[in-house]
């Protein structure tokens, strides 16, 4: 008898299974979880957190809060961050001070841990949401992410 | 030669009025050849695409819609893409079996495809042993299978050709002893005969009971005669990879893939046939119109290829074990007493016909 | 119905050998198996390492110990957060640093967070080995709001890298409890769908039952953990025995099975799909106030010593160990990835099973092979 009752309960569960993906199937239309990446671009929006890739912010002045302390490239553990600096004449005081040439930020060496900007004392690098990063050559993959003629605000290290 | 080619009447006539009988007859021939490939091409390209959009609302995806209006033109690009790419191989492929292997795949699909009545007339081979064509046929698909595992020297296209091999000859027998058990009522092999009958009924209505039995046999039967999971253990991707035509590529991997797709419709319209009545209209309702019996029929075609579409998304694969188990355990002794208590039905006169 | 294979020896039958991998859809990555085939029947299995190998135990010892952290999202990347989280337990544990609690309940909630999200994976990946396509989408919808709610609050998806040495990186995001209850909600509704479409259906239990049977000798034997341990009811939840942060406050069953074979595995596992919700469901409405991080050096320096933390991460005990000498970074830094010694299990329990079976039994190892390699 417990061949009988083997198939109808064979039969029965698969039936079951047959009614989830079944009901998936009348419903697709709200339930679609895939989403239609480069025609939703306009509507496509990432968190305010997201690690797309590491950037510097400048004001309207062109001016950044980059003081050349190099603690990223200190923290970054691939050597990512490499920060070309000189010193310079401060304008306001007169006194020589150390100041940034150029800050290099290789992306294709980039593990997005957050690291540089978690230590970063004045707030000078942050995460920006751009996600789509291919080129074509790897060398575009090394920014540098301070602005030509871009100087330090004022009143950041103090 | 019993062959008579009745696709439509006036097309006959008229050849045969304008040129004399013999160039008429191959001209005619030649006509009707391109015409079911023309069928083969569109029919095999329109079900990858609805398998793909099928699957994808399955599986809460979008599926394809780029190409082309909502992706109607998808698989034609892809097989364009395929036609265009280079044909490769492995170095020490017996080479002759290797290029002979997906053409009997694809000529044994075609051959059954001639004898499917799509309407009233509209078959080109109207045979008098027609399922035992079917079911002789299209078991020549699997030498193509097995072929190709067995020349293209890979070991997992081998596993997968063997498998093939074991599975098609173990459930050839569920699908004839199914069909056997709807041509108790019908009395007759030919295709158009057996719809001529269903007139006074679908068979699955006139042979009720175990008219429904042998159809689920038969779609059971079917769909792993045509190894499509859950039976799919030829291809297997988790365990084979792509299993016997992991080695072919280009235009010959289309001919498998096609050969594939029409195998299902075949099946789709043998039961089609057999069971729900062919083209013939619910209760008749366009019996007028013959012409739109091939509405009908690929309507209960493609409702039927919906099902086992159904199934492959839905079940996971069985072990090969077990595969044998459920024929030679669970169909194969269910379908003998199946086809005793058919007997009996028809002896008794207790089939249903309205 | 299940019977062990007999071969037929009067007629003799020559073994074959296969490589399955390391490019497999089966084997998640770069496994490479030799296998020893009799027609269809396994007779040995030989995995090959090293295809993944990046030497990170090597690399920890350049780093300081911030640095580390990250290095472990890298291993078993779909339990990143509990990776994260020993690192930093260590750590946290040789400084002898007081961790608020708002830290404890919140590294928790993530933690089982990941487990569900690798389980969920799991699941999928589970369900397409055996045959049934579909099921791999159904986990990838729950993941993803996990996955969401990861990247709303840290950043990242996978590699997360949220926790530091001393708390968190940054607090979590003011929607974080809303969505956390959002999935809650969704997801209770969810397990029951995962056991009618693919843990009922007898394809995949006559799949699944008496096949790749671990005994409890074997299990303890061969130092497997996790869900493959428990399956075979030894009981080895970290959780229980050795809690950290938040998971003393909680109560939770640990999922237990006695028969060993690849159904009870996969059945530990939906049950921890439960548990894992219940431990969030408990603490997610009671997150205490307070601070995220406490303040630590800028240069981490460990005590003299050695230092040893456990963790169990989706795929069992996950363990840190550490010997410092008092630098900035280890003099020596070894983890103990459950994926290794789960994986040296396969040869025992798939041998005399078809290839088939061999799929499914690796399926429910849920290997994740940057784990096994480091």
């Amino acid at each position: 008898m417990s061949y009988f009752s083997d198939i109808y309960n064979g039969i029965k569960t698969l039936l079951t299974g047959m009614s989830v993906t079944g009901k998936y199937f009348l419903t697709l239309r709200k339930g679609a979880i895939t989403q239609q990446y480069p025609d939703n671009r306009a509507t496509l929006k990432m968190f305010d957190r997201f690690r797309g890739e590491v950037i510097m912010p400048h004001n309207e002045d062109n001016e950044h809060r980059c003081t050349g302390c190099q603690k990223c490239e200190i923290a970054c553990p691939n050597g990512t961050i490499e920060i070309i600096w000189d010193r310079g004449i401060d304008e306001n005081t007169g006194k020589k001070k150390k100041k940034i040439d150029k800050f290099v930020y290789h992306l294709s060496m980039c593990t997005m841990c957050g690291l540089c900007i978690d230590v970063c004392p004045t707030d000078a690098i942050k995460w920006g949401q751009k996600f789509e990063n291919s080129v074509y050559d790897r060398t575009q993959l090394t920014r540098v992410l301070n602005k030509p003629g871009s100087k330090l605000q004022h009143g950041v290290e103090d | 030669m019993n062959i008579s080619l009745n696709i439509t009447k006036s097309i006959h006539e008229w050849l045969f009025s304008i040129m004399p009988e013999g160039v008429a007859n191959i001209v005619e021939m030649a006509l009707i050849g391109l015409l079911y490939l023309a069928i083969f091409a569109i029919l095999g390209l329109f079900l990858v695409l609805l398998e793909r959009r099928v699957a994808a609302w399955f599986q809460l995806r979008i599926g394809p819609n780029r190409v082309g209006f909502q992706g109607v033109l998808q698989t034609m690009a892809d097989a364009l893409k395929l036609l265009s790419k280079e044909l490769t191989g492995t170095v020490k492929a017996d080479k002759f079996l290797y290029n002979l292997a997906p053409y009997f795949v694809i000529i044994s699909s075609l051959m059954a495809l001639a004898v499917i009545p799509f309407t009233k007339e509209f078959q080109a081979f109207d045979i008098n042993i027609g399922i035992f064509f079917l079911i002789g046929v299209s078991s020549i698909g699997v030498i193509g299978i097995l072929l190709g595992g067995w020349a293209s020297n890979n070991k997992f296209a081998l596993i997968g050709a063997m498998r093939s091999g074991v599975q098609t000859i173990s459930y050839e027998m569920s699908i004839g002893l199914s069909l056997l058990t709807m041509i108790l009522i019908t009395g007759s092999l030919q295709l158009s005969e057996i719809v001529e009958v269903q007139k006074s009924g679908w068979l699955i209505v006139q042979g009720h009971i175990p008219a429904i039995i042998a159809f689920m046999i038969y779609m059971i039967a079917g769909t792993a005669e045509t190894n499509r999971a859950p039976f799919d253990l030829v291809e297997a991707e988790s365990e084979l990879g792509a299993g016997f035509h992991t080695e072919y590529s280009g235009m010959k991997f289309a001919y498998f893939f096609l050969a594939e797709f029409i195998n299902m419709f075949l099946i789709a319209a043998i039961a089609t046939t057999i069971f729900f009545g062919g083209w013939l209209s619910p209760f008749g309702i366009t019996e007028s119109i013959p012409w739109l019996g091939v509405f009908w029929f690929l309507g209960k075609a493609l409702i039927l290829i919906f099902l086992m579409m159904w199934f492959r998304w839905t079940f996971p694969r069985l072990r090969i074990d077990q595969l044998l188990t459920l024929e030679w355990k669970y169909l194969l002794p269910i379908n003998l007493v199946n086809i005793v208590i058919m007997a009996l039905i028809v002896w008794l006169n207790l089939t249903i016909k309205i | 119905m299940e019977q062990k294979t007999t071969i037929d020896k009067s007629f003799k039958t020559e073994p074959y050998q296969i490589n399955m991998g390391p490019q497999h859809p089966a084997t998640h990555g770069v496994l490479r198996l030799v296998l020893t085939i009799d027609g269809e029947i396994i007779e040995k299995v030989e995995p090959d390492l090293g295809y993944i190998h990046r030497s990170i135990e090597k690399m920890c010892e350049r780093d300081s110990y911030q640095q580390i952290v990250h290095l472990t999202d890298r291993m078993d990347y779909l339990s990143s957060n509990i990776n994260n989280e020993a690192v930093c337990l260590a750590v946290e544990n040789a400084l002898e640093l007081e961790i608020p609690d708002r830290v404890k309940v919140i590294r928790t909630i993530i933690g089982e967070l990941t487990r569900i999200a690798s389980h969920c994976l799991w699941w999928g990946v589970m369900g397409m080995d055996v045959g049934a396509l579909t099921t791999y989408f159904y986990g990838f919808r729950d993941r993803e709001m996990i996955n969401d709610i990861f990247e709303e609050t840290c950043g990242a998806r996978l590699t997360m890298n949220y926790n530091v040495p001393g708390g968190l990186m940054f607090d979590i995001h003011p929607n974080f409890v809303k969505r956390v209850k959002e999935f809650i909600t969704h997801f209770k509704t969810k397990i029951p769908e995962y056991n009618r479409l693919l843990t009922g259906n007898v394809i995949f239990q006559k799949r699944m039952k008496g096949v790749g049977i671990l005994t409890k000798e074997d299990a303890i034997s061969f130092g497997a953990s996790g869900p493959v341990a428990r399956g075979s009811g030894y009981s080895c939840d970290v959780r229980k025995y050795h809690p950290y942060s938040a998971l003393d406050k909680v109560t939770f069953k640990e999922a237990l099975k006695t028969e060993g074979d690849s159904l009870a595995r996969y059945e530990v596992r939906i049950q921890e799909l439960w548990e894992s919700l219940s431990i969030v469901e408990q603490l997610i409405d009671n997150i205490p106030e307070g601070e995220y991080r406490v303040a630590t050096k800028a240069v981490i320096k460990l005590p003299k010593g050695e230092f040893y933390q456990k963790v169990e991460t989706a795929r069992g005990e996950f363990g840190v160990y550490i010997i410092s000498t008092g630098t900035k970074s280890p003099y020596r830094l070894k983890f103990r990835s459950p994926g290794f010694s789960n994986l040296s299990l396969l040869n025992h329990i798939a041998v005399g099973g078809k290839i088939g079976d061999l799929v499914a039994t690796m399926a429910t190892l849920d290997l994740v092979i940057p784990d096994i390699d480091r």
